[in-house]
């Protein structure tokens, strides 16, 4: 239990579930006959409805972005550092709305969902959903509370996926896309790390095809394989010999002269146990995530991930994805991000360039590779604040 | 605004494409925006100036000029800047060809090395020159390549680029009959106005 709320959380939240009853075509040509939303939102939407801001979850992502779900909670949203009155994304100045994403398991329809048809679990029968199907459903969502334009759309990672789908497909709705640590498309890199992960899970005798919720089961080995091969590829090699070289002593530690390799108990046990201090992390790690998320889901993100191409309807040229993209662009990278690396944003900057949009970008120094983009690093969360505060004095400027 | 600024947007049209080499706090673009509506990008090294670009609503990309300037296509923006930053780059010459290749016209203002007081220092002292306007030593400044009005004017003409507007002025930006009459002697500062020979 968290021993008091900090004064500058969102608070106690309530998720809201948004039921849709006309069917989504989805990209693979399926349809969705009805689904449901689950929404949190933070902050109020003003009179002439301009300070909606769209928040888009990554990867493990779900609704609850900031403030906590119950007092009982530990642990605030996933972007709790960024999402609050004063935050850099101040809930004082914009009507926050933070979505879980159609396939998600935390509660809008997904794989873990009953399918009406069958009154069963969806199980490996979701069908695949992509990057342009979230924007689809989110637009939907949109339209349904009413907002007629997001002064800003923001998001990390496959998050940040889905903002440039926004820039692309919707620009007339959105003011503002904020696309942070993200890349155009995914590498053959990424996309065998997605695989290693995928396969995992599948290869996991309680998959059962995906039908183990039907069998009172779930594949937790693979689960956890999965997200330990995954939280690798989150933190950089600095982040993890800091992080697992605390013991070492000072003059070890300025140079990192340990590279990390803290002892669980202080002695190697000279068997196949688990000796260092990071093996024990990612297990836990591992563990913690198998028991919250579906395996399903996991697979269902990580397609969405492998197919994200905003080219494919532009002869492969992203610049051309962006022509009429007349939103304002801000891109952030981090230095140390191995998974979408500085280079990935800069192509998609110079794509923007390109087409004669109107982008910021920064290159932020940070130790933490890819995780950076949840954590309060200075440089960032002072950039991304100075960035909305101007978007909203030009929300005050255009309502008087 | 800075001086040397107040004489540079005099040369740009409203409704132009400018891209700021160097743009510390977007100041200037800032300016232009507001007065004449110009569509803006500015690039900058600078953290803090970064983050004054956010906050002013200036577009601003961490760049640094010295590796290139090759993700800008040719021909994209009416007027690329560069105000005093030339002396800081690893290779000014290439950076000049690549401005007038982005660019229909290019501004650059620079120190003029050839005034009359940096030859008084360093022909009195025989040391480099440090002035309030030329504030470090010659082991840690930024500024590696010093040039003069005249060199300035030679690389002009090696390179075939056509001057549309050159003027020179005090620290405090006053130009004068005198600084007209010799600016490689008495101008501090050089303002170029300069675009692609066509003739």
């Amino acid at each position: 239990m968290t021993d008091s709320i900090p004064a500058n959380s969102v608070g106690l939240v309530k998720p809201q579930a948004y039921k849709f009853d006309e069917p989504l075509t989805l990209r693979s040509g399926k349809v969705l006959p009805e689904y449901e939303l689950v929404v949190e939102t933070y902050g109020t939407l003003n009179s002439t409805k301009t300070n909606a801001v769209l928040i888009c979850h990554a990867l493990s992502g779900d609704h609850h972005a900031a403030g906590y779900n119950s007092e009982a909670d530990t642990k605030p949203g996933w972007w709790d550092n960024c999402i609050g009155p004063g935050k850099a994304i101040d809930t004082n100045l914009f009507y926050v709305v933070s979505l879980n994403n159609l396939g998600g398991c935390a509660g809008s329809t997904g794989p873990a969902s009953i399918n009406p048809e069958t009154n069963k679990y969806y199980g490996p029968d979701f069908p695949v959903v992509t990057v342009r199907d979230w924007v689809n459903s989110q637009l939907r969502l949109m339209d349904r509370m009413q907002i007629p334009e997001w002064a800003a759309v923001v998001g990390g990672s496959l998050g940040g996926m889905q903002v440039l789908r926004w820039a692309i497909s919707y620009p007339e709705r959105m003011r503002h896309a904020i696309c942070i640590a993200a890349a155009p498309k995914l590498s053959a890199q990424n996309i065998a790390f997605n695989e290693v992960a995928r396969h995992s899970i599948t290869s996991d005798a309680n998959f059962r095809e995906g039908r183990y919720l039907e069998e009172g089961t779930y594949p937790k080995k693979g689960l956890m394989l999965a997200r330990m091969v995954g939280h690798i590829t989150y933190l950089s090699d600095s982040a993890m010999r800091a992080k697992f070289g605390k013991s070492a002593p000072d003059f070890e530690q300025e140079t990192s002269e340990n590279f990390g390799r803290d002892l669980r108990s202080g002695k190697l046990s000279f068997g196949l146990n688990v000796d260092f201090q990071v093996e024990s992390y990612l297990h836990y790690q591992g563990e913690r995530f198998s028991k919250n998320f579906d395996a399903n889901t996991y697979l269902l993100m990580t397609k969405a991930l492998d197919y994200f191409d905003p080219t494919v309807d532009f002869e492969g040229d992203l610049s051309k994805a962006f022509a009429n993209s007349d939103c304002k662009f801000l891109l952030m990278s981090f230095s140390t991000d191995w998974r979408f690396p500085p280079e990935r944003s800069r192509e998609i900057v110079n794509d923007l360039l390109k087409a004669g949009r109107e982008v910021s970008y920064l290159e932020i120094e940070a130790d933490q590779g890819h995780d950076a983009f949840l954590l309060p690093i200075p440089r960032y969360v002072d950039a991304l604040s100075g960035y909305l505060q101007r978007v909203h004095q030009e929300n005050e400027s255009d309502a008087s | 605004m800075r001086p040397d600024l107040e004489i540079i947007q005099q040369w740009i049209k409203p409704n132009s494409k400018v891209l700021d080499l160097g743009c510390g706090d977007g100041s200037l673009l800032h300016y232009l925006q507001a007065t004449k509506n110009v569509h803006g990008i500015g690039l900058e090294i600078d953290a803090a100036n970064i983050q004054h670009c956010l906050e002013n609503g200036t577009n601003v990309i961490e760049q640094n000029l010295d590796k290139g300037l090759s993700n800008f296509r040719s021909e994209s923006f009416d007027t690329v800047l560069l105000a005093q930053t030339l002396q800081a780059l690893s290779k000014p010459d290439h950076l000049i060809d690549e401005m007038l290749r982005i660019g229909k016209n290019g501004i650059v203002t620079f120190p003029n090395f050839g005034n009359w007081k940096s030859r008084l220092y360093l022909a009195s002292r025989g040391r480099m020159p440090v002035s309030k306007f030329i504030p470090h030593s010659w082991y840690n400044t930024p500024n590696i390549h010093f040039c003069t009005v005249k060199d300035f004017d030679a690389l002009c003409a090696e390179k075939n680029i056509k001057v549309l507007a050159r003027t020179v002025v005090d620290l405090e930006h006053q130009g004068s009959w005198y600084m007209r009459a010799w600016p490689n002697l008495l101008g501090e500062i050089a303002i170029y106005h300069i675009s692609k020979n066509t003739d």
